[in-house]
């Protein structure tokens, strides 16, 4: 079945060795909260450390908590082959401060990186090419944070005068609707 | 005349050749800018996005259960598979056990969902390389298989079959049999079509030796399933994490020793005769009993109590129209989908909408590798290199 380094010896391991500032564990996932100046040598010491060796990146992900003093959370899902073990490594940050890229750690980190650039607006430093990946060419916006509408800003459309794809400011003929199924006296 | 020396050296050229988005060997909307000197390829850079359709940002608007057709619709020739993660990881949240039925017909349709993409990963594979007969063959076969699809959900290919809670219909009386005549004669179709590539000395010279992925490559650049054993790193995670009721079955995962395109043909056809065998075994373990959990707040009550009974048509209106309500919690559930590691990571915030849905499709670590496996190959060889990968837009881009 599915193993973890749950154990108290591992613990220990991993609060000596990495710089991290909250342990959780939920549902039997191991999560790391480590503070965005220690990103890069934590993920180094999981990745390298005899007793981790967490070698695969299998997901990065961001988040938007757009009430929180840090806006944004960066989600590292590693995977220990070797171990048959998986650990959640999270960094919290505002929108202002950048992140150190891990693609010199993690080869597959390259698009996650440039998906999460394009969809959040973080920026990574030291990033090889660090350019949108997912989104339109010449897309102006951050589509994933949650101030930016479902319905996005402009609309796109072949114009048969101009023989070329025209890009205009979005008019929907009825307002998108956004049902929400609280009670009336809960709201 | 005075001669310059500039003018005497041979200035290196590099061409530069724009490969898609519309070209029959790019499985899609793939756009390659391809760096060449000659016909050997310096760089590729894949520029994706073009099947974007914001999959991510539209499931946080729906709730739990309008989001489960999207999971359909990111790979679209391996459609359970992702229905089956998606389940598993509301499941995760909820803390819920399904029943045991339901179980075995999940990993029965997961298996048939693998058949479905392997052949047409290999169909399409030697479509691309020149063989034009095993495509024609595997979408035959592929039709039957559906056709199973249909029977139970009536789609023939975005099923929204598998729900949290279970599977949505009990499967038909019948289909058993006919999924059993179906899988022993499917071992001669493999015979045949292997009979044309596997020794074929065309599709040798094609595929040996073209994109060789060393085991530390493979890692560095987080593959998984058949890439991943391609290389020789024996990693399934049917086996390693066994979900529904994988620690049962009995089979093997079929391993590469060169990391080629090649090995991984194989592997792949290997996989779909280990397909045969789990699904062989399942028939005979197959139980009666209900196919969703009974908790009418995870899953609908039956029709027929909800003509009769008051509390089931309650049940049955706050289930189709406010959803599944998920306490606060967040997964990252994985399944081995059939091109890899497929993962859905999960944060729910105590409403019936999902905060934020992350999915992790295996194709886009591939594809990130396209550049290093096919540097140094000739321009034909981007192609064998893009049919190995096995790429599907419709996850890459979400």
């Amino acid at each position: 079945m599915k193993k973890n380094l749950v154990n108290l010896r591992k613990y220990d391991i991993i609060n000596q060795t990495i710089p991290i500032m909250y342990y959780i564990e939920k549902n039997s996932d191991i999560i790391l909260v480590v503070s965005y100046y220690n990103l890069f040598f934590s993920l180094y010491c999981l990745k390298n450390h005899i007793t981790f060796r967490y070698t695969i990146l299998s997901n990065l992900s961001g988040i938007d908590l757009q009430m929180n003093k840090y806006r944004f959370g960066v989600v590292y899902d590693l995977l220990s082959i070797k171990f048959n073990s998986r650990i959640r490594v999270k960094v919290f940050i505002n929108e202002v401060t950048p992140l150190e890229s891990v693609v010199d750690l993690y080869s597959s980190a390259n698009w996650w990186e440039r998906e999460i650039w394009d969809f959040f607006g973080i920026y990574f430093i030291k990033h090889p090419d660090l350019r949108r990946i997912l989104t339109d060419y010449g897309f102006e916006g951050y589509p994933m944070r949650k101030d930016f509408p479902l319905s996005g800003y402009v609309e796109l459309r072949y114009d048969i005068i101009k023989k070329r794809i025209v890009i205009e400011p979005l008019e929907l003929s009825q307002e998108y609707r956004h049902f929400t199924f609280d009670a009336p006296w809960e709201q | 005349m005075l001669l310059k020396k500039k003018a005497l050296t041979k200035q290196l050229r590099v061409f530069t050749l724009n490969f898609g988005p519309q070209h029959p060997a790019a499985h899609g909307v793939l756009r390659l800018v391809l760096e060449l000197d000659g016909e050997v390829v310096l760089r590729a850079d894949p520029h994706i996005g073009l099947l974007h359709r914001g999959t991510e940002k539209l499931i946080e608007y729906k709730t739990y259960l309008q989001a489960l057709p999207y999971f359909d619709r990111l790979d679209y020739i391996s459609m359970m598979c992702q229905e089956q993660t998606y389940s598993l990881a509301i499941e995760n949240l909820l803390k819920i056990k399904i029943p045991r039925r339901a179980q075995i017909i999940r990993t029965l349709f997961a298996e048939i969902t693998r058949l479905l993409n392997h052949l047409l990963a290999v169909g399409c594979h030697a479509m691309d390389v020149g063989a034009m007969t095993p495509f024609l063959w595997a979408f035959e076969e592929r039709e039957k298989l559906m056709e199973f699809y249909e029977r139970t959900s009536g789609a023939r290919m975005h099923a929204a079959y598998i729900r949290p809670g279970g599977v949505s219909l009990d499967i038909p009386i019948g289909l058993l049999d006919d999924l059993y005549l179906f899988i022993n004669q499917f071992g001669l179709r493999l015979d045949e079509m292997e009979e044309l590539l596997t020794y074929s000395r065309i599709w040798k010279e094609r595929l040996v030796n073209i994109g060789i992925v060393s085991m530390n490559q493979s890692i560095i650049w987080g593959f998984s399933g058949v890439m991943l054993r391609g290389s020789g790193i024996p990693w399934d995670l049917r086996k390693s994490q066994p979900y529904e009721v994988y620690s049962e079955l009995e089979f093997d995962i079929p391993v590469g020793t060169n990391g080629d395109c090649y090995d991984r043909y194989l592997i792949r056809i290997e996989e779909m005769r280990q397909s045969l065998r789990i699904i062989n075994q399942l028939i005979n373990k197959i139980n009666v009993g209900s196919i969703k959990s009974n908790n009418f707040k995870i899953s609908p009550p039956s029709r027929k109590e909800m003509k009769t009974s008051m509390e089931a048509l309650i049940h049955h209106f706050k289930y189709y129209s406010e959803g599944i309500t998920i306490p606060s919690g967040e997964t990252y559930t994985c399944t081995e989908a059939p091109k890899g590691e497929f993962g859905v990571y999960l944060i729910s915030n105590q409403t019936n909408k999902p905060y934020r849905c992350k999915i992790k499709a295996p194709g886009f670590n591939h594809l990130q590798a396209l550049n290093e496996m096919s540097k140094g190959h000739m321009i034909a060889d981007i192609v064998t290199v893009i049919g190995t990968q096995d790429i599907v837009f419709g996850e890459i881009d979400r």
